[in-house]
């Protein structure tokens, strides 16, 4: 085996082995046990005390959504209006402009909903102010929402007949305090020992070997590249995310900003197992996901390490496998894991270009995007997954001769409306989106957001989409995507493909807590079997994947045909 | 099991009926009920303007006539098997309670004019059809009933074979739980008056004909939720499909109009879509085959959930009613003064226990000779029963030992110790001990014995497999019932059980969520048959019984829940695997359109052609001909329904899920190839 291959395969162990322990810790916190953070309750009294808000006070699943909707609202609001006037205040050494209202909209969405598609590039269109009041607060506040949300889920899980479901901005609040604050700093101290800015200063200047200047751009960027994987946000501090070397120097750091961005929706699947005592439930969860993402990530890293057969072709050595868009620090083999990663779990930060990956990795990371259910967001990643559930649930319910129940409580015309809703949005945010943009291609090719027309074209107005309703943020970077039109639509596709996937399992999980629970019997069918997840996994496959496939076609796999066999 | 049961599922007749209602069911009015096949109308109505289109002016952009119309043809096709499935469903069940509504059609009537003289002199001769609720009419020996009544008077031997294909003549008196008679039997002696208990259309066999024609049927929740779910896949592929024309566009590549419309036909869950009513019907039409009449298809479906079946013990578990065995007299009462105080006792009880008492007795009911004898009747309260004579000087009584002992020391004397053992002894050997005391004074114990009917033990334990608790009911002490339930396998019962407790049980059980069935018969089993999610009245029951419970049973065999619960999660089995089995169809069906779509102009495609399918249009065709077969190939799967194995939900939901997911991924792929080698010759 090489090294490479080890290298990556150590990292997914390591972060198995971090999730579980962390994933009990994650229960503590919320089941109100003993942790060592305790000693931040008074901070998180304060807080309550100041905002007015009674933390103990019992939420039903509208009132959890009502919360989390209204304070999203005006991060947003909070948010557009800085990014608006950011070149008129402080903290701005590099004399960076403001954005402009469509780049702002597109902006301020994009990293209140955890998406962190960005239209710009961090050295020039943000200034220092904004990078840590808007988009590092946002990254924190926007993967305290998703988790929260989950634990709602969660609760309504439980055995028992209920309407209260905790409280949200408990929940919210101690997803900040005790699981993202203290270890984003722990990822951002061993950014800065490898080197990654966290200075105020502006441009830096070097001279090069060559005898040439060059400005540096730096900042405080450390703390919030911590953040933007452990809150699998992926919006970087540079235009060039993690393939840049300040914001990711070497293999190590590599290796952390990998682990830390699948940590916590690895843990909360552990979580669930530890919160709901149905422990058997989050292994075969896991396995889905797991098998799930080989399924994408082994395809990608044959693609990846057997090079491009163009270039073969040329004459060029590619035993390195294909380094077209990689950086030579990381290689293929730890490049194509974290492309895999980055878009099965919504980050979207790179440490290489999408946008030149081989064909057959390009649809790995569509299809990542598209099933948007394996590990998946924080939090939201498992939300998603409920949807699958619920329909697997339902579908093998009738297969075993019972109207289907889903942890005790019967699935019925109301839930399957919302599930199916929810299951549909995905295909119809991206498909629209990109049957949207491909006429107004066709009928004017003049509208010049294509570099490379033809299939590969094609898979970046592809991508786009799907990125945006994926909350993943990561892009075919070949797009011309900061124009009116893209900041636009995507962000529409980015509040709608953000908000309705965590009302839905929300509402679902709500109105399920509310009836009556039915004891297991012999005749029951079981959701923690190995059967069960593989008709999970199917579900997701068919409905997921499946509606995708002639887009898919015309996209990365004709590309992928073309260069292969012709 | 009724004469008219047939083992065909396709009969001349019904087919040709079928064939008919499948071009009526075109009716758009009558599609839009089933949104898959709805969207499947508009796109042949689409085809349809296209071939016409191409007649007029064709410039080859949607290729040529013979094609088009081939497509047409095909999705016309697929549309008519899918009518035709819903409509032989419908015919099959119409046959079966037609067959059943046949018997009681048009025979006169005697109605009873004045209800004041009920006497054969005073009768109007009406037809049935014009007997209305609470008239009063006159049977007789010969007479086939008219219409559903209860005997208000008199006693019958009565031939049900018509309705229940059970020979044996059944008694009906007034008064009692068995006082309800069937339109269309046959009264074989004695005479009765009955007053008729429904309106002239809506008896039960109406009500049910109506369900199976459509007219009042109702789509079940778990039908509505599964329709949801088809409407969003539906949904999904329109989208699918819409955007891939821009995409198409985009890419250069003309698409036809009957491409993108076969594969939408194709990708949408047609198969289930087409037979998804089919099934419903054909579980009601499966119910009523076993003779039992279903209120509404919920019923059926519920049958399926159910988690415990409340079984009464006589007639169930055990063969009719318990026999006398032994006769025990108490120290110092001679055996021959007992046994004759038993049979006296005994000589008005009409019950089966009473009669056994007499047989083993050996004395016959002429040789007693009693001054003025006053018979007392078994009453709930009192839980005995006897005789009083010689003016009343002589009580004899006989009952439950508990009922006995609080008579005797009622009246200041005790309950012997060595009876109190024996009671003891045959109880815990599943007997049932009658104690018959005289003047309050214990003169011995009559034991009791049930004899559990063969194979009820297997039954159970099938059911155990199931999820399905039983419990069985019976007045019997705790002793004997704990005995009888040990030896019977069932996993609970209720001892010494009053109505109420029955009643209790059940709401117990739904409060912890947990769906109960239960049979039953008399006037006070009704409240119970209303509480319980499944409650199956028997049709020689009272009128209120049938009122009550959501089925009826026309042979009155209690036994007969198993198999409701059977057909119950046959029905939801059925509409689980086809839905699968038409979703894992997508698979193929993808690899077999989406290469032809585009493969004229991306040629490198045909790597995607992993069937390696001739041209894009005998691609096409060949999966939109496959998915119009492979409604009328499941016809018979759908009407029958996939088997139930009682192997636990997950050994099920694995079995399942490799015969139809994995069946449904791979056949498509067979039958597709297979379908274009022969298109291929023309296309």
């Amino acid at each position: 085996m090489n090294t490479e291959l080890i290298g990556v395969i150590a990292t997914f162990i390591i972060t198995i082995v971090i999730a579980i322990p962390f994933g009990k810790y994650i229960v503590k916190v919320f089941k109100g046990e003993k942790t060592i953070l305790d000693f931040l309750i008074p901070v998180e009294k304060t807080i309550f005390r100041l905002c007015g808000i009674d933390s103990t006070k019992q939420m039903n699943w509208k009132q959890h959504l009502i919360a989390l909707l209204s304070i999203n609202i005006l991060w947003f609001v909070y948010a557009f209006i800085m990014l608006l006037t950011q070149g008129s205040l402080f903290l701005n050494p590099d004399g960076n402009p403001s954005m402009s209202p469509d780049l702002s909209f597109n902006t301020a969405i994009s990293f209140v909903v955890n998406c962190n598609l960005q239209h710009y590039s961090g050295e020039t269109g943000l200034t220092y102010l904004t990078q840590l009041a808007v988009i590092a607060f946002l990254q924190f506040v926007s993967a305290a929402t998703g988790i929260a949300a989950l634990i709602v889920v969660f609760n309504a899980m439980k055995e028992k007949t209920t309407e209260g479901l905790g409280n949200f901005f408990d929940m919210f609040l101690k997803s900040i305090t005790r699981i993202l604050l203290p270890v984003s700093s722990i990822i951002a101290l061993i950014l800065v020992f490898n080197g990654t800015p966290a200075s105020f200063a502006g441009k830096d200047t070097i001279h090069t070997l060559q005898g040439d200047t060059v400005q540096v751009s730096r900042g405080p960027a450390a703390g919030m590249i911590g953040i933007k994987h452990l809150g699998t946000n992926g919006g970087g501090w540079f235009g060039a995310n993690s393939a840049h070397p300040l914001e990711n120097p070497n293999y190590l750091t590599n290796m952390v900003e990998m682990i830390a961005q699948v940590l916590i929706p690895l843990a909360l699947i552990f979580a669930l197992g530890f919160y709901l005592n149905r422990k058997k439930m989050a292994y075969v969860i896991f396995g889905v996901m797991t098998i799930g993402m080989i399924s994408f990530l082994i395809p990608t890293m044959i693609a990846e390490t057997s090079g491009n057969p163009a270039i073969t072709k040329m004459g060029i050595d590619q035993s390195g496998g294909s380094m077209e868009g990689k950086e030579v620090r990381f290689g293929a083999s730890a490049s194509a894991y974290w492309s895999v990663l980055t878009t099965i779990i919504s980050t979207g930060s790179v440490n290489s270009m999408h946008d030149s990956s081989m064909p057959v990795s390009g649809t790995m990371q569509l299809l990542g995007m598209m099933t948007n259910a394996f590990y998946g967001g924080c939090g939201v990643g498992i939300l998603n997954y409920y949807i699958f559930m619920i329909i697997a649930v339902f579908i093998s319910g009738l297969m075993v001769g019972r109207t289907p129940e889903f942890l005790g409580r019967k699935i019925e015309a109301r839930e399957m409306k919302i599930a199916t809703m929810i299951a549909l949005l995905h295909p119809f945010l991206i498909l629209v989106g990109t049957a949207i943009s491909s006429y107004m291609y066709t009928k004017d090719p003049s509208v010049g957001w294509l570099n490379n027309p033809g299939y590969h074209g094609f898979s970046e107005m592809l991508y786009e989409y799907t990125s945006s309703a994926a909350n993943n943020g990561s892009g075919f970077e070949g797009l011309g995507d900061n124009n009116w039109f893209w900041n636009i639509t995507t962000g529409f596709v980015l509040i709608i493909g953000r908000f309705l996937p965590i009302i839905g399992p929300v509402a679902i999980a709500g109105i399920l807590a509310r009836k009556k629970f039915i004891p297991e019997s012999a005749g029951t069918l079981r959701t923690d079997t190995g059967t069960f997840g593989i008709m999970t996994y199917a579900v997701i496959m068919i409905i997921a994947a499946l509606a995708f496939f002639p887009a898919l076609v015309l996209g990365p796999l004709a590309e992928y045909f073309t260069l292969y066999h012709h | 099991m009724t004469p008219s049961q047939n083992k065909s599922l396709f009969q001349k007749e019904l087919i040709s009926e079928a064939f008919i209602q499948s071009f009526i069911k075109l009716n758009p009015k009558q599609m839009i009920k089933n949104p898959v096949m709805f969207t499947v109308e508009i796109g042949t109505c689409v085809m349809l303007y296209v071939c016409i289109s191409i007649l007029f002016n064709n410039n080859g952009s949607q290729g040529s006539l013979t094609y088009n119309v081939v497509v047409f043809f095909v999705l016309l096709l697929t549309l008519l098997f899918a009518n035709f499935a819903e409509a032989i469903a419908e015919a099959r069940g119409k046959a079966q309670a037609e067959s059943l509504r046949k018997t009681r059609e048009e025979t006169p009537a005697k109605k009873v004019v004045d209800p004041n003289k009920m006497d054969s002199d005073h009768l109007e001769i009406i037809p049935s059809s014009q007997l209305k609720k609470n008239d009063l009419f006159f049977c007789i020996e010969g007479d086939t009933i008219p219409t559903d009544g209860e005997i208000i008077h008199g006693l019958a031997t009565i031939d049900e074979s018509a309705i229940t294909g059970e020979s044996a003549p059944v008694i009906r008196e007034a008064g009692g739980d068995k006082s309800s008679v069937t339109g269309g039997t046959k009264v074989l002696s004695d005479r009765i008056i009955v007053k008729v208990t429904t309106e002239p259309g809506e008896s039960f066999l109406d009500k049910m004909i109506a369900l199976v024609e459509g007219a009042s049927r109702q789509k079940t929740p778990n039908e509505i939720a599964l329709t949801i779910l088809l409407a969003g896949f539906t949904l999904v592929f329109i989208i699918v499909c819409v955007t891939l024309k821009p995409f198409a566009d985009y890419a250069n590549t003309p698409i036809t109009i009957a491409a993108l419309i076969s594969l939408f036909v194709c990708l949408i869950p047609t198969t289930i879509g087409g037979l998804l009513s089919a099934i419903g019907i054909a579980g009601m039409d499966r119910a009523l085959r076993a003779n039992v009449i279903t209120k509404s298809g919920k019923a059926v479906e519920t049958a399926g959930d159910i988690d415990v079946l409340l079984l009464d013990k006589t007639g169930t578990i055990t063969i009719g009613n318990r026999k006398a065995t032994h006769f025990y007299p108490a120290h110092g009462i001679g055996e021959k003064q007992f046994i004759k105080a038993c049979a006296l006792s005994s000589i008005s009880d009409e019950t089966p226990e009473g009669k056994s008492i007499i047989e083993l007795s050996g004395f016959s009911k002429s040789e007693f000779e009693t001054e003025d004898p006053q018979f007392i009747k078994f009453t709930a309260e009192t839980r005995s029963s006897g005789i009083d004579y010689e003016a009343g000087k002589i009580r004899i009584r006989k009952g439950a030992s508990d009922s006995i002992k609080k008579l005797c020391e009622k009246a200041g004397n005790n309950f012997p110790g060595e009876i109190a053992e024996r009671v003891k002894l045959i109880s815990s050997n599943g007997g049932t001990p009658l104690v018959v005391c005289e003047n309050e004074k214990v003169i011995g114990v009559i034991e009791l014995q049930d004899i559990i009917k063969p194979g009820i033990r297997e039954r159970f334990e099938r059911l155990r497999k199931m999820g399905i608790k039983t419990v069985m009911v019976t007045g019997d002490n705790p002793l004997t019932a704990k005995f009888i339930a040990e030896k019977a396998g069932v996993d609970d019962f209720i001892a010494e059980a009053k109505p109420e407790d029955k009643m209790n049980y059940i709401k117990n059980e739904q409060q912890q969520g947990k769906l109960v069935a239960m049979m039953g018969d008399g006037t006070n089993d009704a409240p119970a048959l209303a509480q319980a999610d499944v409650g199956v009245a028997m049709n020689s029951g009272t009128q209120a019984a049938k009122e009550a419970g959501n089925m009826v049973d026309l042979d009155n065999d209690p036994t007969k829940l198993i198999e409701i619960v059977e057909i119950g999660k046959q029905l939801l089995i059925t509409r689980g695997t086809l839905t699968t089995f038409s979703i894992a169809n997508d698979v193929a069906k993808y690899f077999a359109i989406v290469p032809a779509l585009f493969i004229t102009s991306i040629p490198a495609l045909q790597g995607l052609n992993i069937m390696n399918l001739k041209t894009p249009e005998s691609a096409i065709l060949s999966a939109v001909i496959f998915n119009a077969l492979i409604i009328p190939i499941l016809i018979p799967l759908a009407l029958r329904g996939v088997e139930y194995k009682p192997i636990g939900a997950s050994a099920l939901l694995r079995r399942n899920l490799i015969i139809y997911g994995l069946g449904g991924v791979i056949v498509p792929f067979i039958g597709i190839k297979l379908i274009d080698l022969a298109v291929g010759l023309f296309f």
